[in-house]
C-alpha cells in the first residue's frame, strides 16, 4: 500500500464559510471548467442531455436543513471537496502508488498514468470526495488546482484555486494552515474554524467556519423600542412644530 | 517517496479575449481563454466593474452554452402544421424575402399591424429605434412581465430603483433589508455586497417566504406572507412616525414633504401640488413663514407649514404623510395576522432601523454644494440600506408596494448618502427626464415619438381618438395607466382576441411565449395556432428569433437563428439598460470572440438588413443603400444627439468621453481595454446626486443629459393624483365607469397597500400561495439550459411547508395535485421546512417540452418537471360583466406572478409516471445532444 509522508512542509488547504455561502454553485463550475481543460483526463458527463446525467464533478454543494430548539428552520449550504487530510486513508489504501499526498505542500493527488480506477481509494474517503470518471476510468479528485497555485503563465493573483477565484460572496480561502501566522489560521482561529468529522481521525486540513447564530436581536429585546412622540396625528403635528424650532 | 514530477506551470492559453458575459441579466465581464481558436475556459475580469474577477455557475458554465447542440443552425420556413416543429432550412436572402414580403405592405397600409415585442432584450435603444422607424406603435421588451414595478415605482418616487439603478453602499452600510430576492437580480453584485457585510459583521435582515439561497444567509429571516411586504413596510413607517424617528432635515430639502398640497375640494387642482407664478414648486419658508419656492437660495422648507385662502387650508405633504400612516390600521398589531409577522418582530426592527440610521450615523468630511447654492461641509450617512426585486412587483400590488420601500427609505434619510443607497449613472433621472409615450400612427411613416415612457396624467394615455386603446398589449390606457415597459404577456391574448384589434404579424425575439415566459402556456399555445373559419390563422403571421430550440420555435412560421453570446457584438449602453457603478458611469461591449460555425446572424445585425431592405429611416442611407453593414457599424457610428452614441468610451479620436465624434476605432479602443470603458466620479460628487450640482454637471458633461435637472423625490406623486382626479370626475378625458372605483382608491399619490387581488383569485377556496424563484446556478433557459448546469438543477419538485406536508400526510416520493381557479397540475412533492407556512413553491422555467432544448424525451426536466405557468391565466377569473380583466397590476400592468392561490392535495402517481399536464413532443430542428462528453480544446 502507499505511504503517507510524515509531515509536509506546508499544509495548503481550504476555508469555508458557511456563514456567507449562498449555495450558488460557482465554485463547482468553475471547477468543473478548468480542471475538464487542465490536470490530467477531462472531467466526462454521461447521458449529458439525456435521463439521469452523471458527470464528474472534483466539487459539490450540498444543501442542508437545520430545526434549531427555537424559531424558525434555517438553510446551510455546504460545499464539499478533497479535504486534503494529513492521515489520508485514500492515500495508504492504494494498491499502485497513484494516489500521493505531495511533501512540498501536503496536496493529496492521483497519478492518473498509475491509477487502475479500483475504486478502493473512493471506498476509503470518508467524505464521499472522489469521483470516478466514467469514461477515462481513473479517479479524479480537488487537486487544489496545483497546476494554478504556482503557475508562471498566471498574474500573481490568480495564482490560487479556480473555486476560490471565482466565488463571488467570498466564502472561500486558500492558504497555508500549516502557518499559524497566515491569514487562513489566523480566520480559523477568529472563528473558531471546525474539523469536518474529526471522529474519523484524518485530520483534515480544510477547515470549515460555522455559521453564526441567527434569528437574533440585534438591539436590547427588553428595552422599549422606540418611544411615542405622539399617538395620532395631532399630537405629532405639536411634536413636528417643536422639533422643527430646534433645528 | 516517489512523487510524480508535475509540470506546475502549464501554458494556461493561446490568448485571453475579454468580453461581457450573457448568461443572465448581470452582464459581468469575462476573460475567454482560447486555445487553438476554441473557447477553453471562461473566468470573470477582475478589472470589470460589475463582478471585479468573479463569476457565477452560470458565467462558467459558458462554454456548454456557446457549445450547446440547442443552438439553431440555419434560418427555418415552417413546412408543417404551426406548433408540429417541421420546419425546411432556408438562406437568409430567403428568410429576408419572406419578412420583408409580409411587413412592406402592413408598413404602407397599417404599420400597427406589426407588432414586435423583443423579450430578454438588451439592446433595447436599437429595437425600439427599429420599431419607431417601423412605423408601429406596438413595441415593447419583457419588462412588463418582470420588473416594471420595481422600475417604474423607483423612477416616478426618486428617480431611480433597484439593480441596474442604484446599489447599496456596500462598503459603509450597517443593516441590510433584502426584500422579495430570490437568487437572481442582480447576481453577483449582490453576493459580492452580503461578503462585504459578512466580513465586516453587519447585519443583513432577509424578508422572503422562502429561506433559501440570499435568504439563508440573511442573519434574520422575516417569513412574511406573500403580498404582503407593503403592509409590512408601512407598519415599520407607522412605527418610525409614532417615535418621530424620521429625517426630518432630509425631507424638508430633498424631498417634496414640504411642498404644499391644494386643498380646495372643489378646484380642478385639488391634491395637486401648488406652484408659483414662475411654476415652481411652493413650500413655506421657515424663516418668513411667507411661500417660495422650493429650489429658492437659503430657503428653509417647513413641514409644518401652510396656507390659508378662500376658506381652504393647504397643508404639505408631509402632514398628508403624517395623518395616513399614523392611522391604527398600519399599526403593528393590526398588521400581524396579514403579513404572519409579530407585531413584537414589526417594532424591534422599525427601531433597529431607527438605532442604525440615527445613533449609528456616519459623517464624511468631504465638502459639496447643493442646487440651491448652499454648501455643506460634511456629508451625513444614514447607514442603512435596502435591496428588492420581484417577490414584491409581481404582485397586483406591487407598485404602490415598492413605492413603500421607497418611502421608508427616504423617511429615514438614507438615498443617496453615505451608508444607505446609491444611485448608479445615468440614474437619477426624475420622470419628467424621460420621454412620455407615444402612438402616433401614419402608413409608410415613422412613429411620432418613443414607443415607451413615463406618463404624467391622462392626457399622456396613448389612446385612440374614440377612447380604445391604441396599443395590442393596452400599455397606457385607463386599464394600467403607468405601463412604462409595455405588456408583453398580454399581447397573444389581445392578438388572439382582436382585442383592441387584430393584427398580422407578430415578431419576436427571445421570448419563450409558448411555455415559461406566458402566463396560462396551454391556452397560449391554442391561441398561436387558432385558426379562423376559412382556415387561416388567427394570428396570421409568426416571425421569431432565437439562438436554441426553444419551446417558441415550433410555434413560428419564419426563425431568424441567432448567434451564442461569444459570437455577437453588443453594446451596454448607458442609452439603455446601464451596468455603471455608484462611483462610475461605465459601459460595455461584447464582440465576436469566436466567428460562427453555421449560417446564423445576431438579431440585431439582421435588423440592420432587414430595415434597410424595408427602407426604413434610420437604416437606409440618401441613396437608398444600407446604412450599417451590422449592429457592430450601428455601434460604432450611430449617433443618437450630436456627439452622443451607444457608446461613451474612446469617442472622437479616442480620448473623449461621453461626447464625442464616432470614432471608427472605437470598438477596437473597447477591446484593448478588456471590454468596458469607465469614467469615474469626483469624491465630492458622488453622493447626494440629484442635488448635488457638481455631480449635475458632471452629468451634463459626459452627455447623461444637456442640461443640469435636479428635483426633489416625489412622495407625493403628482401624476397618481391626476389619474385619481380624472376618476373623480374632474377633466376632459375621462375614465371608463367600469375603472372609475379602481383608479380612484389604488392611485393614491402616497404609498398605500390594498390585498393583491385575493377576492378575485378566491383566497378562501385556494388559500395557498404559490411561487417560483430562479436559483442562482439556472436563469432563463437561453443562458442555461446546458450539459453542467443541468445536473445541478435539473429537477423541481414542489416545495411545500411542513405545516402542508403533514396536513396531506406527504411521504417522500408522493405527487400532488395543485388546482387554481384556472387549471390543475399533478407534481412531485419534496419537503422545505424552512418556508411560510401557507407558502408552495418550485424553481422556475426548469420544466421542459418534450423535442426542445437538444434533450432527449426521457430527460427529467421534461418528465417530471412542471410548470406553474398552467395554474395562472392571463385574465382574472371573469366577474361575469363581460369584460376581460387582466391579471396584472392596475397602475402598471406588471404581470401578476406572484398572486397565484391554489390548493394542494395529495394524488396518486400519474399512470406514465411523469407531471401533468404531459404535452405531446414538437419535432426539433436540432435533433438531440450527444450522450456523452468529455469536453477538452487543448492537447
Amino acid at each position: 500500500m502507499t505511504q503517507l509522508p510524515t509531515s509536509t512542509e506546508k499544509k495548503l488547504g481550504l476555508v469555508i464559510d458557511l456563514d456567507t455561502c449562498v449555495g450558488c454553485h460557482a465554485c463547482v463550475v468553475s471547477c468543473k471548467g478548468w480542471n475538464t481543460e487542465n490536470y490530467g483526463a477531462p472531467l466526462s458527463d454521461q447521458n449529458a442531455y439525456g435521463a439521469d446525467p452523471t458527470g464528474t464533478f472534483l466539487n459539490r454543494v450540498h444543501s442542508f436543513e437545520v430545526q434549531p430548539e427555537r424559531g424558525a428552520a434555517q438553510t446551510i449550504h455546504f460545499p464539499k471537496s478533497c479535504l486534503h487530510c494529513e492521515d489520508a486513508p485514500c492515500v495508504t489504501v492504494c494498491p499502485t502508488g497513484a494516489s500521493y499526498k505531495r511533501v512540498e505542500d501536503g496536496i493529496v493527488l492521483v497519478n492518473e498514468t498509475d491509477c487502475i480506477g479500483c475504486g478502493l481509494c473512493a471506498w476509503a474517503c470518508p467524505y464521499g470526495a472522489r469521483e470516478m470518471d466514467q469514461k477515462e476510468g481513473v479517479m479524479k479528485k480537488c487537486t487544489l488546482c496545483v497546476d494554478r497555485i504556482y503557475n508562471e503563465n498566471l498574474p500573481e493573483e490568480d495564482r490560487q484555486p479556480a473555486c476560490v477565484r471565482t466565488c463571488p460572496a467570498g466564502a472561500r480561502h486558500f492558504g497555508d494552515l500549516g502557518d499559524e501566522t497566515s491569514d487562513v489560521s489566523k480566520l480559523v482561529a477568529e472563528r473558531g474554524g471546525i474539523d469536518l468529522m474529526p471522529e474519523q481521525g484524518t485530520k483534515p486540513v480544510n477547515k470549515y467556519l460555522p455559521p453564526r447564530p441567527k434569528d437574533e436581536a440585534a438591539i436590547d429585546v427588553l428595552a422599549p423600542f422606540l418611544e411615542p412622540v405622539a399617538e395620532e396625528a395631532t399630537g405629532f403635528l405639536g411634536w413636528l412644530d417643536r422639533t422643527l424650532e430646534k433645528l | 517517496m516517489n512523487q510524480p514530477k508535475l509540470n506546475l506551470s502549464p501554458k494556461v492559453s493561446d490568448e485571453v479575449r475579454k468580453t461581457t458575459c450573457y448568461m443572465c441579466a448581470c452582464r459581468c465581464g469575462i476573460n475567454v481563454h482560447m486555445k487553438d481558436g476554441k473557447v477553453a475556459y471562461i473566468e470573470g475580469n477582475r478589472d470589470h466593474p460589475v463582478n471585479q474577477g468573479v463569476l457565477c455557475a452560470k458565467g462558467s458554465a459558458g462554454i456548454m452554452q456557446h457549445n450547446a447542440p440547442s443552438r439553431l443552425r440555419a434560418p427555418l420556413k415552417r413546412v408543417g402544421e404551426r406548433g408540429s416543429g417541421e420546419f425546411e432550412e432556408i438562406s437568409w436572402d430567403e428568410a429576408y424575402d419572406i419578412a420583408a414580403g409580409w411587413l412592406k405592405p402592413i408598413r404602407e397600409t397599417a404599420p400597427e399591424k406589426l407588432a414586435f415585442f423583443t423579450g430578454r432584450d438588451q439592446s433595447q435603444s436599437f429595437t425600439s429605434m427599429w420599431a419607431q422607424a417601423f412605423g408601429t406603435p406596438n413595441y415593447a421588451a419583457h419588462g412588463g412581465f418582470c420588473s416594471v414595478n420595481m422600475a417604474a415605482a423607483g423612477i416616478y418616487t426618486m428617480g431611480g430603483a433597484f439593480w441596474e439603478f442604484g446599489q447599496p453602499d456596500w462598503d459603509r452600510t450597517k443593516m441590510f433589508m433584502l426584500f422579495g430576492v430570490a437568487e437572481d437580480h442582480d447576481s453577483n453584485p449582490i453576493k459580492m455586497g452580503l461578503g462585504k457585510l459578512k466580513k465586516r459583521g453587519a447585519k443583513v435582515v432577509g424578508v422572503n417566504p422562502i429561506r433559501s439561497g440570499y435568504n439563508a444567509v440573511a442573519d434574520e429571516w422575516v417569513g412574511i406572507n406573500p403580498g404582503t411586504d407593503g403592509l409590512f413596510i408601512l407598519a415599520m413607517v407607522h412605527e418610525l412616525f409614532k417615535a418621530g424617528k424620521i429625517d426630518l432635515n432630509y425631507l424638508a430639502m430633498f424631498t417634496n414633504a414640504p411642498v404644499l398640497v391644494n386643498g380646495d375640494e372643489k378646484s380642478e387642482d385639488f391634491g395637486l401640488l401648488m406652484r408659483d407664478k414662475d411654476n415652481k414648486l411652493m413650500v413655506i419658508d421657515r424663516a418668513t413663514g411667507k411661500p417660495a419656492a422650493f429650489d429658492k437660495k437659503g430657503v428653509k422648507p417647513d413641514l409644518a407649514g401652510s396656507v390659508r385662502d378662500a376658506g381652504w387650508t393647504h397643508k404639505t405633504v408631509f402632514q398628508h404623510m403624517a395623518e395616513k400612516y399614523l392611522d391604527p390600521q398600519y399599526a403593528p398589531e393590526n398588521v400581524a395576522e396579514k403579513t404572519g409577522i409579530a407585531a413584537e418582530t414589526i417594532k424591534r426592527l422599525a427601531a433597529e432601523l431607527a438605532d442604525v440610521a440615527f445613533n449609528q450615523a456616519i459623517e464624511l468630511d468631504i465638502e459639496w454644494t447643493d442646487f440651491r447654492g448652499e454648501t455643506h461641509s460634511k456629508m451625513t450617512g444614514r447607514p442603512v440600506s435596502f435591496h428588492s426585486m420581484r417577490g414584491i412587483s409581481a404582485h397586483a400590488n406591487g407598485f404602490q408596494t415598492c413605492r413603500a420601500l421607497h418611502l421608508l427609505q427616504i423617511i429615514l434619510g438614507s438615498v443617496e448618502v453615505p451608508g444607505g443607497f446609491r444611485f448608479k449613472p445615468p440614474y437619477p433621472k426624475p420622470p419628467e427626464a424621460h420621454p412620455k409615450p407615444h402612438c402616433g400612427v401614419k402608413p409608410g411613416q415613422p412613429l411620432d415619438g418613443p414607443h415607451l415612457g413615463f406618463v404624467h396624467g391622462p392626457d399622456d394615455l396613448a389612446l385612440k381618438e374614440d377612447g380604445s386603446p391604441a396599443r395590442i398589449d393596452k400599455a397606457f390606457t385607463w386599464d394600467n395607466p403607468m405601463s412604462a415597459h409595455g405588456l408583453m404577456h398580454m399581447v397573444i391574448s389581445n392578438a388572439h382576441a382582436g382585442d383592441p384589434y387584430k393584427i398580422d404579424t407578430l415578431f419576436m425575439y427571445m421570448a419563450n411565449m409558448s411555455w415559461n415566459s406566458s402566463m396560462n402556456t396551454r391556452g397560449v399555445i391554442d391561441m398561436l395556432t387558432d385558426k379562423d373559419e376559412n382556415g387561416d390563422y388567427v394570428i396570421p403571421r409568426i416571425i421569431y428569433s432565437d439562438a436554441y430550440s426553444s419551446e417558441m420555435v415550433a410555434y413560428a412560421d419564419l426563425i431568424l437563428p441567432d448567434t451564442t453570446y461569444l459570437e455577437r457584438h453588443d453594446c451596454i449602453s448607458l442609452l439603455d439598460r446601464p451596468i455603471c457603478e455608484a462611483e462610475a458611469a461605465a459601459d460595455a461591449i461584447r464582440w465576436p470572440v469566436v466567428e460562427p460555425d453555421r449560417d446564423v446572424k445576431g438579431f440585431q445585425s439582421a435588423l440592420c438588413d432587414l430595415g434597410a431592405k424595408l427602407g426604413l429611416p434610420g437604416f437606409v442611407n440618401e441613396d437608398g443603400s444600407q446604412k450599417y453593414a451590422d449592429y457592430g457599424d450601428y455601434i460604432t457610428n450611430h449617433e443618437r444627439r450630436p456627439g452622443v452614441g451607444p457608446l461613451m468610451g474612446f469617442r472622437g479620436n479616442g480620448d473623449e468621453t461621453g461626447r464625442g465624434a464616432p470614432n471608427p476605432n472605437q470598438l477596437d479602443r473597447y477591446i484593448e481595454n478588456g471590454g468596458f470603458a469607465m469614467a469615474h466620479i469626483a469624491e465630492d460628487h458622488q453622493f447626494y446626486k440629484p442635488w448635488n450640482a457638481g455631480y449635475q454637471d458632471w452629468a451634463v458633461k459626459i452627455g447623461i443629459y444637456d442640461a443640469p435637472q435636479p428635483y426633489v423625490f416625489n412622495l407625493w406623486s403628482e401624476p397618481m393624483r391626476r389619474f385619481q382626479l380624472a376618476a373623480e370626475g374632474h377633466g376632459t378625458r375621462q375614465p371608463p365607469d367600469h375603472l372609475r372605483e379602481r383608479i380612484k382608491t389604488k392611485m393614491d399619490p402616497l404609498p398605500i397597500w390594498y390585498d393583491a387581488n385575493e377576492a378575485e383569485n378566491k383566497a378562501d377556496e385556494y388559500p395557498i400561495t404559490a411561487l417560483t424563484q430562479r436559483p442562482m446556478a439556472m436563469y432563463h433557459s437561453w443562458g442555461t439550459q446546458n450539459a453542467w448546469l443541468r445536473q445541478i438543477h435539473g429537477r423541481n419538485p414542489l416545495y411545500v411547508s411542513q405545516k402542508v406536508w403533514d396536513a396531506n400526510g406527504f411521504a417522500e416520493g408522493d405527487w400532488a395535485r395543485v388546482t387554481s381557479p384556472h387549471g390543475e397540475i399533478t407534481v412531485p412533492v419534496a419537503l422545505q421546512a424552512a418556508l411560510n407556512d401557507n407558502t408552495v413553491w418550485t424553481w422556475n422555467a426548469i420544466g421542459k417540452r418534450k423535442g426542445a432544448w437538444a434533450l432527449e424525451e426521457d430527460a427529467p426536466e421534461a418528465t417530471k418537471g412542471f410548470l406553474l405557468n398552467h395554474l395562472i391565466h392571463e385574465l382574472l377569473p371573469p366577474k361575469g360583466d363581460g369584460l376581460r380583466w387582466s391579471n396584472s397590476d392596475p397602475i402598471t400592468g406588471q404581470a401578476a406572478w406572484f398572486d397565484l392561490k391554489v390548493r394542494v392535495e395529495k394524488a396518486p402517481a400519474p399512470s406514465d409516471g411523469e407531471s401533468q399536464p404531459n404535452l405531446k413532443p414538437i419535432s426539433s430542428p436540432v435533433g438531440t445532444g450527444p450522450e456523452n462528453l468529455a469536453w477538452k480544446v487543448g492537447k
